[in-house]
């Protein structure tokens, strides 16, 4: 359905995508993961025609994006990160007006603004300003008015930034059922794991302009080998990974360690964490004995989340990563922020 | 025949499209109540107050006479200082909407409207022209409602003179839209607006001859004046509603209005075309 070939785009001295390659196959759901700035959402625009790459080309839906914009315009619906329908107007209206750019038939026109209102539950409200609308009935209008014109490809640039929880997993749920009911390929960006893991059948991980990572959420984790073990020591000078990872040396079923030494944490990547923990516990009590205290603090087994996926590939948390930024952002009064004052207004 | 249909169909389509950019402005001018009463307001103030004001000073004989021998010319008799005006507070509250209406696309690139209308199938020639008409009709309603106020201050009209007010006013926001949204497609966040005002509205406005006579002018004032296009729509303005006949003649006034029109249009869909999306 999209071929990406060798794009690159490039602002300046700044590399936002660095050579990207990609398919992304018919009636999927694929996933761009990846922290703040990586390039996601630029990825997206020059999907959908809104910049131009520097380098490469990308065929959406059987046309190239460089050469016949407008029949990929015609063929996509795009949901932008942040909604972009005319609060002025009601929701009907900004669908009515959409129908209308998009040149749908006069004849099946208040058919399928119906359709579509019905789809996302919003057929109550249609008459109100979209200004009296929640921040989840203004997404899922966005997404109505993005399937109007029954697009092949819907681009979906972060469904559920700045949602609740509970409308978060509402709007999981439309979107799982929308591509199965209307047979769309769908690509969504996020930087939510959970979601991307609910949702995709494909991930891309993506990280300072290239695809880092590119399989099934299930596939992706059991690359990494099992189970996690957390094991917080108390005294972090005692062990060194190279120690504990010689004592776990003669066990099969341990896969890796890893040791994070500023929280005094090993991380140790195993299969059946629930039969094996208390032989390596036998390790470190034996570690322990020697010299002469109980060195382990706590211990947490689970098993892996995209997140530790995107930890291996990446080598930074991209939650961490996240909350910081969104930090710096609050400081600066960043932009999210003061959209959120305007909408309070 | 098939391709003479689906001709007919591009065309209805094409046409469905401005008609939507049209509609959306249209709907959100009458939405925003508090943006018509206020752009009602102030030219009234101009006229009874300033009009009021310096009309009091301008009907004293002598100063009236010097109006009336060197600049009015013989068509002066029975018009006072606020009739005088009023044909130039029409162009005032036709620059000011005109102007600002254009340069609101800041504000709809601010809250991504613009982008979701540019991912759509619709070229960037029909987003200027649908929002070009959505600034005319705005203007001319405003206009409209000034126009049946001036009932009050003894202005006549006669079906003849309605249709070349209209025109002429229409021609004037055409050219001052585009202005705007020349202004408006290179700005990219709303710092600058406040620049808008101080060096395209009020320079527009005061330039134009709309309170003062043109002739007489020092000659740095008088250049500044022709360069202005809204000087046309009042000098023309002044010449149908008020039967003085002014700087130019009526038809190389409307003359002028219409090039500018035409030239301001073009470079305005050619801002349109380079326009940044996103």
């Amino acid at each position: 359905m999209i071929t990406i070939k060798n794009l690159v785009k490039k602002y300046d001295n700044l590399t936002v995508l660095d050579n990207v390659n990609l398919e992304v196959y018919d009636n999927e759901i694929f996933g761009l993961l990846g922290p703040n700035g990586a390039g996601k959402t630029t990825l997206i625009h020059i999907l959908a025609t809104l910049i131009k790459p520097t380098l490469g080309t990308a065929i959406v839906n059987g046309y190239d994006i460089i050469k016949e914009p407008s029949r990929v315009r015609s063929s996509i619906g795009i949901v932008f990160q942040a909604p972009s329908s005319d609060d002025m107007l009601t929701g009907y209206e900004n669908l009515k007006l959409h129908s209308l750019l998009y040149g749908v038939h006069a004849q099946i026109r208040e058919k399928r603004i119906s359709e579509v209102l019905e789809l996302v539950g919003l057929t109550h409200r249609k008459d109100d300003q979209v200004k009296k609308y929640s921040g989840g009935m203004r997404r899922r209008l966005e997404i109505a008015r993005g399937l109007l014109h029954k697009p092949k490809v819907i681009f979906l640039d972060e469904p559920t930034l700045g949602l609740d929880p509970s409308s978060r997993e509402i709007m999981w749920k439309y979107i799982d059922r929308l591509v199965k009911d209307e047979k769309i390929t769908l690509i969504l960006t996020t930087h939510y794991m959970d979601e991307a893991d609910f949702l995709c059948s494909r991930i891309g991980i993506i990280d300072k302009g290239k695809i880092i990572a590119l399989d099934s959420p299930s596939r992706l984790k059991e690359g990494l080998g099992g189970e996690i073990i957390e094991i917080e020591v108390k005294n972090k000078q005692v062990e060194s990974k190279d120690s504990v990872e010689h004592l776990l040396e003669p066990y099969h079923f341990v896969h890796k360690v890893e040791f994070n030494e500023k929280e005094g944490i090993v991380v140790i990547y195993v299969d059946d964490a629930s039969h094996n923990l208390p032989t390596i516990l036998k390790v470190f009590n034996n570690i322990s004995i020697n010299s002469n205290s109980n060195n382990v603090k706590s211990v947490n087994f689970r098993s892996p989340t995209l997140n530790d996926v995107f930890l291996k590939f990446t080598g930074r948390d991209i939650m961490m990563q996240q909350q910081q930024q969104e930090e710096e952002d609050r400081a600066e009064g960043g932009f999210m922020e003061r959209y959120a004052q305007y909408e309070n207004k | 025949m098939l391709s003479m249909k689906t001709n007919k169909n591009t065309i209805e389509t094409e046409l469905g499209k401005l008609y939507a950019i049209w509609l959306r402005e249209f709907k959100v001018f009458l939405r925003e109540k508090s943006r018509l009463v206020a752009s009602t307001f102030t030219p009234l103030l101009w006229l009874f107050v300033i009009g009021g004001g310096f009309g009091s000073i301008v009907a004293n004989p002598s100063t009236i006479s010097a109006i009336g021998h060197s600049s009015l010319g013989q068509a002066t008799s029975g018009i006072d200082y606020q009739q005088f005006i009023f044909p130039g507070i029409i162009c005032m509250s036709v620059i000011f909407s005109s102007v600002f209406f254009g340069s609101y696309i800041i504000w709809d690139r601010k809250f991504d409207f613009l982008k979701s209308v540019m991912v759509a199938p619709v070229s960037r020639t029909t987003i200027f022209i649908g929002k070009t008409f959505g600034g005319m009709t705005t203007s001319l309603i405003q206009a409209a409602i000034l126009l049946v106020i001036g009932l009050v201050i003894g202005i006549h009209y006669s079906p003849l003179s309605i249709v070349a007010i209209v025109v002429l006013i229409l021609l004037l926001s055409f050219a001052l839209t585009s202005l705007g949204l020349i202004i408006g497609s290179y700005m990219e966040s709303l710092e600058g607006f406040q620049l808008i005002v101080s060096f395209v509205v009020f320079p527009l406005y005061f330039l134009s001859g709309a309170l003062f006579p043109l002739n007489n002018l020092p000659t740095w004032l008088s250049i500044l004046t022709t360069v202005d296009p809204a000087t046309y729509a009042v000098d023309a303005l002044r010449n149908t509603m008020l039967g003085i006949v002014g700087k130019n003649p009526f038809a190389i006034d409307a003359g002028i209005l219409l090039i500018s029109a035409i030239a301001l249009g073009t470079i305005g869909m050619l801002s349109f075309r380079r326009m940044k999306a996103v």
